[in-house]
């Protein structure tokens, strides 16, 4: 397999975007990531979208947007893997470079979340329609549960979720593209209203309109398009039971540290290498889970990591330095690409105010519905 | 002869009181109380209706039968309150009993008597030998229309009996019914809420045919009241069933057992059968038990009923009408009940 | 909901039927084709018992739009004694009351309407036993 490399990136802001359709937002990532890196055309497009069918009616995602991007007749791909979307999208378009098919392959992520779908039922499709949704399930409801039996487990408390919004928030302050992009209390986000015990509405990430874009190249050919390239030295996906009564133990992610193990042993190295993080928090809960199950903290440490500090900026392993998916915004297929640009900027040095200090080698981690999917990418700067 | 090989009842958790609703009206609570003689009454979670109470029922029913359940080979349910305009209830509660596909299934309709004609059918089939087993139920999640007399009796409930000729818990001895077409209460097709006749549904209906039926059972069996263990009529209220037992010589001990309207309220086609799963809960062998229905429309079902030795074998099987009476329940106010009996209206 | 998908989940909703895998012993509800710990195809049917166990839960507050007039409630994982684990509400008591380790027993209950004029679907939910 040859090495390949991020060669440029572009994304909308994330927010309730009410101008940009679903292709108006796919073009303006796309065109901005090829500007970014000097590139005209393209050998394959992927698109990951959890459901344009079910949002916004839209189906043949693929041709859609290859015939939007003005490049009719380029191979184009559509992506799902629920919230996964984006970075399963990556790893087909690090697959197809790798394997020396193609060249130069656009991987992005898009999703319309705000044209009036009801977004609660669209998102439920991601959990288990007969066994879960079919009694009165929420997604938050799942993760609420996946909440209470952590705390139960290992002690951690209410509050320890609201920290990793705060910290969170923090640093989606300094960032121009988020849909929060400013900084919430404790005691905001304790008082927010309940949604499903134990989590309340401001532990819980928005719904947003969004689109992100990279561009992959073989990483002999990267000079061509910038001086910077960041290396993809890892890729792991794995999956888990969709129904959270299947698994072993809800507080357990099995699919993220599957996912990460592959990752890892394909790019050589452990937890203790990883410097930088962008880690799925689509609630406070996920993060702190996700975080034990990618060995960035012990099992049943995750819950004191964001108070204490560990995982900020100037901590040990800064997580979430965009203001991951809690502050940045989280529309669903574009999230995983969105992470890989975070850790692409952090890697090159570009990340300003919320520059990780020597940053050189960096994860991204994209998990679909309860923890059914996982999808883990490890990067290098060169 | 034939009889009953099982029964059972279920009565939901949810409860109003009277004083509830008659302070949402501005009506005084104790001149309600004493009038209908009722102080609370059960009241379907959004959860419940008809099927799930048949479901719940029919269980007991089965456990305390200790039969098969795929020799029941016919099942009726009476109700007011059928979930579906078209559609039967017996085949949702036939799937989830394990009884079928060789079943027989139709939903009855009379007013309050509906039950207790799911009963007579069941115990006709069995009689004449074309099933080993047949299951009647009554069960109702019947509304009264607000501001209205019937909301404080309007309640939800149900009771099942399976039919069999042999191991009877109790034999039936004999049945009459009287029937006549008399308009008391009613209710048209795609109205919310019934009506009825105000008084009229008194001396001319409920009177006339509860005496009438039970007056002519005791005449074609020989029995008088004072030989009976338990009576119980169809408990639209409080009163009416105690005027009725009082009117026919029946004393109020013969009634108690069965009386079980003021905490339960008037289930309508689940009604006397629910009270007399409340008698078969206590009664010990060779006691006479009488039960007369009454559906508007208007017509009675009596039944002439005896107590065998394996009765008091079943009797703890499955729950007791007492026990869902005076066991764990919530009690609501008039919005919950309001949310709950859909009185509030949202977009489809 | 459209009737083929709702009937053909009756025998698993109205009667709690399992499957227990004749290899390796496990009981998955609802039944399914492939064992998910051994991959075994070969399957004896078990009905599963009428009560169980709460392994956690939570209280959902915002609602589904088909389970607006019930929120809010309590939903939870439990496990019955033939060890399959199953999700469903827990109703008739406070929501905050239910917690890991309460004893429920599974009641036939509606689940959801479809509107005013489309199909009612059942299943079971969870009451607590006294």
């Amino acid at each position: 397999m040859r090495e390949v490399a991020i060669v440029g990136a572009g994304m909308t802001r994330f927010g309730e975007l009410w101008g940009s359709s679903l292709r108006d937002m796919f073009v303006e990532a796309a065109t901005d990531a090829l500007t970014d890196a000097g590139a005209e055309h393209v050998d394959s497009i992927y698109v990951g979208c959890m459901s344009g069918g079910q949002f916004v009616g839209q189906e043949h995602l693929g041709p859609l947007m290859a015939d939007h991007l003005g490049m009719t007749g380029v191979p184009a791909t559509h992506v799902e893997s629920a919230c996964a979307s984006g970075g399963v999208a990556l790893r087909l378009a690090f697959m197809e470079v790798a394997s020396g098919m193609s060249d130069l392959v656009l991987a992005t992520g898009i999703e319309k979340m705000n044209d009036g779908a009801d977004v609660t039922n669209v998102l439920a499709t991601a959990a288990d329609q007969e066994l879960e949704v079919y009694y009165g399930v929420t997604f938050p409801g799942l993760y609420a549960m996946i909440a209470r039996a952590h705390m139960a487990d290992y002690g951690t408390t209410e509050e320890d979720l609201a920290w990793v919004s705060v910290k969170n928030h923090k640093h989606g302050a300094m960032n121009d593209k988020a849909q929060f992009g400013r900084e919430v209390t404790l005691e905001q986000v304790m008082s927010s209203s309940m949604v499903a015990e134990p989590l309340r509405l401001l532990h819980c990430s928005p719904v947003s309109d969004g689109a992100a874009a990279v561009l992959l190249c073989p990483l002999d050919q990267a000079k061509k398009y910038t001086d910077r390239p960041v290396k993809i030295i890892g890729s792991g996906l794995a999956t888990g039971s969709m129904a959270l009564a299947h698994r072993e133990n809800p507080a357990i992610l099995g699919a993220v540290h599957k996912s990460a193990e592959r990752a890892y042993k394909m790019a050589s190295v452990g937890p203790r290498n990883i410097q930088v993080a962008e880690v799925h928090d689509c609630f406070s809960i996920s993060e702190i889970c996700c975080i034990e199950a990618l060995g960035l903290v012990d099992r049943g440490r995750g819950g004191p990591a964001a108070r204490e500090g560990f995982t900020a900026l100037g901590g040990c392993v800064p997580v979430n330095t965009s203001g991951g998916l809690k502050s940045k915004g989280h529309p669903v297929g574009a999230t995983g690409i969105a992470q890989a640009i975070e850790v692409f900027r952090q890697l090159r040095g570009e990340a300003g105010p919320r520059q990780v200090e020597n940053a050189r080698i960096g994860l991204t981690q994209n998990m679909g519905g309860s923890g059914a999917s996982s999808v883990v990418h490890i990067f290098e700067g060169v | 002869m034939a009889g009953i090989v099982g029964y059972g009842a279920y009565i939901p958790r949810k409860r109003i009181k009277t004083e509830e609703i008659a302070r949402q009206w501005g009506k005084d609570p104790g001149t309600i109380e004493r009038g209908l003689l009722l102080k609370e009454k059960s009241v379907p979670g959004f959860d419940e209706d008809t099927i799930t109470i048949s479901v719940a029922a029919g269980r007991s029913a089965l456990d305390r039968a200790g039969i098969d359940p795929q020799k029941v080979g016919a099942l009726y349910i009476g109700s007011e309150s059928h979930p579906y305009a078209v559609k039967p209830s017996g085949t949702v509660v036939a799937e989830a009993l394990g009884i079928g596909p060789e079943v027989h299934i139709a939903d009855f309709e009379f007013a309050c008597k509906a039950g207790t004609e799911a009963m007579f059918v069941s115990l006709g089939l069995v009689e004449a030998g074309r099933v080993e087993y047949a299951m009647g139920i009554g069960a109702d999640t019947s509304q009264g229309a607000p501001d209205d007399a019937l909301e404080f009796s309007a309640s939800a409930g149900g009771a099942a009996f399976i039919f069999g000729r042999e191991n009877l818990l109790a034999e039936v001895i004999e049945t009459y019914s009287y029937t006549s077409d008399t308009a008391d209460f009613w209710r048209r097709e795609g109205e919310f809420y019934p009506r009825h006749g105000g008084r009229f549904t008194g001396e001319p209906a409920y009177f006339k045919h509860v005496l009438s039926a039970t007056r002519a059972i005791l005449e074609k069996t020989g029995l008088k009241p004072a030989d009976f263990s338990y009576v119980v009529f169809h408990m639209p209220n409080g009163k009416f069933p105690m005027s009725a037992g009082k009117q026919l010589g029946f004393t109020k001990e013969q009634l108690e057992t069965g009386w079980i309207v003021p905490t339960m309220g008037n289930t309508y086609s689940g009604s006397s059968p629910t009270g007399l799963a409340a008698i078969l809960d206590v009664a010990k062998p060779d006691d006479l038990i009488l039960i007369t229905s009454f559906g508007s429309g208007a017509g009675s079902d009596s039944f002439v009923l005896k107590a065998t030795e394996r009765l008091p074998e079943v009797q703890s099987a499955a729950p007791t009408v007492r026990a869902m009476l005076d066991g764990p329940r919530q009690y609501m106010t008039y919005g919950e009940y309001a949310k709950f009996r859909e009185k509030i209206i949202v977009n489809d | 909901m459209p009737s083929p998908r709702y009937t053909r989940e009756i025998p698993s909703r109205y009667r709690l039927e399992a499957g227990r895998c004749k290899a390796c012993g496990k009981v998955i509800y609802p039944a399914r084709p492939v064992c998910p710990s051994c991959r075994s195809a070969d399957f004896e049917m078990v009905a599963l018992s009428r009560k169980g166990t709460v392994i956690t839960s939570t209280v959902i507050h915002v609602p589904p739009d088909d389970f607006l007039m019930e929120a809010p409630y309590a939903m939870a994982i439990v496990e019955t004694p033939e060890g399959a684990r199953l999700m469903t509400q827990i109703v008739d008591c406070e929501p905050a009351s239910v917690l890991p380790g309460m004893k429920v027993a599974l009641e036939f209950r509606l689940i959801r309407r479809e509107g005013n004029s489309g199909i009612l679907c059942y299943g079971h939910k969870g009451v607590p036993v006294a």
